[in-house]
């Protein structure tokens, strides 16, 4: 049996959208699949060793369940977005819901390869030193040249 | 039902019950049986999809008092 292949493209860095891709990945991996991230844009957040500016906003997010309903002109106010996200990651906890950092360190050593957008990279001037360790640096070219192949395709 | 090993993903919610049974799977033998409990529901249909694309065969699954209880045995 050959081994099935996965690629992930991770484009979006709000706490919410970083689930999908780290959910999928780690638990592909543990099926056997072998499995390639390619993050672009926002998605770079998520392969920074600090995660604490992955967060969530109600804001232009209606779906979003609130405790209590709230006016839009009281989302925008400061520190709503910081207080959306301290409510919503300890309502993941609370659920057992894996944090991110766990989920990330399970792709990790499940082999799941991650790859860095480098035009993005550079566009939006980050250091390779705020990337987490094991991070490859690569184009679109290089991400078809795996998505080609595999059996399983997403844009995140 | 005999095992080798047992773990409890209670309170863990979806993946990571899988994903805790791939791991205590990687350090046990072939044909050693795992004793696994979850408290999350949706464990029932995830570990027989997990056994199915695996290859570990799935003994048994049951639930007592909230709680599921699998048995898989090591491809």
């Amino acid at each position: 049996m050959t081994t099935k292949k996965m690629a992930i493209i991770a484009s979006k860095g709000t706490l919410d959208m970083a689930y999908p891709p780290f959910i999928l990945a780690s638990t592909a991996a543990a099926l056997g699949y072998e499995v390639q991230v390619f993050f672009t844009f926002y998605g770079l957040q998520l392969l920074r060793k600090d995660l604490s500016d992955v967060k969530i906003s109600p804001l232009g997010n209606p779906a979003m369940p609130m405790p209590i309903p709230m006016p839009v002109m009281v989302q925008m106010l400061p520190g709503m977005e910081s207080m959306a996200t301290m409510m919503m990651k300890q309502k993941m906890k609370s659920k057992g819901v894996a944090s991110l950092e766990e989920l990330r360190d399970l792709c990790l050593e499940a082999e799941v390869k991650f790859i860095a957008c480098q035009m993005t990279v550079d566009l939006f001037e980050f250091e390779k030193s705020d990337f987490i360790d094991g991070v490859e640096w690569g184009g679109a070219a290089m991400f078809m040249g795996f998505a080609g192949e595999t059996d399983v395709c997403l844009f995140v | 039902m005999n095992f080798d090993k047992e773990f409890d993903a209670s309170g863990l919610s979806c993946p990571l019950p899988i994903l805790k049974t791939k791991k205590a799977l990687a350090d046990m033998a072939s044909g050693q049986v795992l004793k696994m409990i979850a408290t999350d529901c949706g464990s029932v249909k995830d570990m027989q999809a997990f056994a199915d694309q695996t290859g570990n065969s799935l003994l048994s699954q049951s639930e007592e008092s909230g709680k599921y209880i699998f048995f898989m045995k090591k491809k």
